[in-house]
């Protein structure tokens, strides 16, 4: 049997947790299931087809069956909506896969979105209400923030060249490591780049230039090769404090302690080292057991995510076969790019409820 | 019986004979050039279908053949969890051609992955769309880019002369099948250092789904002493 939505009792779930969050002042909002695909290309790139379901309309061109609500209430919001704002939605969302048969193609999300406010109250407030409505399920939370590790990039002593690389690849662990390994000087300079540096006139003999990347971009991009070259490796202590902060894996108090030890050595954390306090003060003020709070350092730094700062989930510890049940965190930059030039800082998070129901059916 | 399914027509059809052949097993066509159906003879038990050896993977998948010859990248590009459903019994030597990652020879900066990325972050800042990779093998493509961690491309559907995309600016860079180089060269591009996504030949799959009687299973046993498998 295909695996398919639960049904009614999944569905009455879904209600009964955007209940929960209506009951904080979210309004209830709706979008289309079809979504234009350019959105979403633009902003996952080419992953997001093997996603996402694409479909065409002869006069609206590429559509795209929501893969999930953020991006849409984003969209709605950034367009019409006031700050503070805060929206709930429950619904359908639909994602292929290429992999695993056993993963549903189709299932229930309701979700929690907060724009505007102070970020550490928002977050603490989103992650609580969600532990809140999934209390007696005995889930395991994790916490991250990928804001950590982006200040710790923009604070290093090297090219602003390299800052914009290493941040375009944050979520992407593997590249991420090659990019630093090669500033670090701990991989050396390919032969082909030793060849190309050392030539006098390396487009001489190229005639012809095929296709749009014109002779000013590749001299554009061998000028870049050439002053990454003269740049001066990365510290070694530089290098070591970055892979600390991917590598901490916590108790939320043990890791502060920990970043407050590397913030004496890299100030530029400092900043998302106080958000970080303020956030804990502020899950702890909501009840949450702080003392015991996982926290890890590289949590939530996979592709087709926008997380920017708080990151979380929360996961059955005896179904670990499971997906996440929920997850959420942080976007800001995710409005700066929809919002064309105007940012509001927004924080959210969703719930599956098909999980819900066949866990709560499990401990029955 | 056993349905056995191999190429219809040309080189890939005649060296399959040949390969079969060479182990005691005689594929012929049934009387009639136009005829899709043969035989098989020097085992009992299996029957030959003649398919277009694109269509083999999906039939393959759903459990109608249980045997077929066919690409190893036309498997791993249609159908999904392939190494679930099917399974390799044997290389066969023939038809060797490899999926690679071409750019134009002019890009004198780039050489392998880690400059495609680069050169792909630029183009989307001076172009404001992603720069544009041109093929027919999306799955293979689109899991090997992001197993590398390239990102800012897009892939635009190529079916045929995919070579020639670059020079029509309808693409930057392709990810197409070689077997020499020879075309790549003559239109102007060369192959990335670390851009082999896959080396593809002609390959035997078993069928996991199609359904598997006891009488079924003695004949595969014969046959694959036959292949000395």
């Amino acid at each position: 049997m295909m695996p398919g939505p639960m049904g009614a009792p999944a569905r009455a779930e879904a209600e009964r947790l955007r209940a929960i969050f209506e009951a904080t002042g979210a309004q209830p909002v709706d979008t289309s299931i079809l979504q234009p695909a350019d959105v979403l290309l633009d902003l996952y790139g080419e992953d997001i087809r093997a996603r996402a379901y694409v479909t065409a309309d002869p006069l609206r061109g590429e559509m795209m069956l929501r893969p999930d609500f953020t991006v849409p209430v984003v969209r709605a919001h950034m367009d019409e909506g006031g700050d503070p704002a805060r929206y709930t939605y429950a619904g359908e969302v639909f994602r292929r896969q290429e992999t695993d048969p056993a993963r549903p193609i189709e299932f229930l999300q309701t979700g929690f979105e907060i724009f505007g406010g102070e970020p550490a109250q928002a977050d603490a407030e989103v992650f609580a209400t969600i532990a809140g409505a999934l209390d007696r399920l005995d889930l395991r939370p994790s916490t991250g923030d990928i804001g950590i590790l982006m200040a710790a990039v923009r604070g290093l002593r090297t090219s602003e060249a390299r800052k914009a690389a290493l941040l375009r690849h944050v979520w992407r662990p593997r590249r991420f490591r090659a990019l630093l390994d090669r500033y670090s000087a701990r991989t050396p300079l390919p032969a082909h780049k030793t060849a190309l540096l050392a030539a006098d006139a390396p487009l001489a003999g190229i005639d012809v230039l095929p296709g749009l990347r014109s002779r000013a971009e590749i001299e554009a991009r061998i000028a870049t090769l050439r002053a990454e070259a003269e740049t001066p490796p990365l510290g070694e202590e530089e290098t070591a404090l970055i892979d600390m902060i991917v590598d901490l894996r916590e108790t939320a108090p043990n890791v502060l302690s920990s970043l407050r030890d590397i913030a004496v050595d890299m100030p530029a954390i400092s900043d998302a080292v106080t958000g970080l306090t303020r956030r804990l003060d502020a899950l702890s003020a909501r009840g949450i057991d702080v003392d015991a709070l996982p926290f890890e350092g590289s949590f939530g730094r996979t592709t087709l995510e926008y997380y920017d700062g708080f990151v979380f989930g929360f996961q059955s510890p005896t179904r670990a076969d499971l997906p996440p049940v929920a997850t959420g965190g942080r976007y800001d930059a995710l409005t700066r790019h929809l919002g064309q030039g105007r940012a509001v800082p927004a924080v959210g998070g969703v719930i599956r409820p098909e999980l819900v129901v066949q866990i709560r059916e499990g401990r029955a | 019986m056993i349905r056995l399914g191999v190429p219809s027509k040309g080189r890939l059809m005649e060296k399959t004979f040949d390969w079969f052949g060479a182990r005691g097993l005689s594929l012929r066509k049934n009387g009639n050039e136009r005829e899709y159906a043969g035989v098989v003879e020097g085992i009992d038990g299996v029957e030959l279908a003649l398919l277009s050896a694109g269509e083999i993977p999906r039939e393959l998948a759903a459990g109608r053949l249980h045997l077929g010859v066919t690409g190893s990248d036309l498997v791993r590009e249609k159908v999904a969890g392939w190494d679930l459903r099917l399974r390799e019994l044997a290389h066969m030597g023939f038809g060797g051609a490899d999926l690679i990652i071409a750019v134009p020879q002019a890009w004198v900066d780039v050489d392998t992955l880690d400059d495609l990325d680069a050169v792909a972050a630029a183009f989307r800042r001076t172009h404001g769309f992603r720069l544009r990779i041109a093929t027919k093998y999306h799955r293979l493509t689109r899991e090997f880019l992001r197993e590398h961690g390239v990102a800012d491309y897009q892939l635009v559907d190529s079916q045929g002369a995919t070579e020639g995309v670059v020079r029509n600016e309808t693409a930057e860079a392709i990810a197409d099948i070689t077997s020499t180089g020879e075309t790549l060269r003559a239109n102007g591009l060369k192959i990335l250092s670390d851009g082999m996504i896959h080396s593809s030949q002609a390959t035997l799959f078993k069928s996991n789904t199609a359904p598997w009687s006891d009488a079924h299973r003695a004949t595969l046993d014969a046959l694959e002493d036959k292949l000395g498998l």
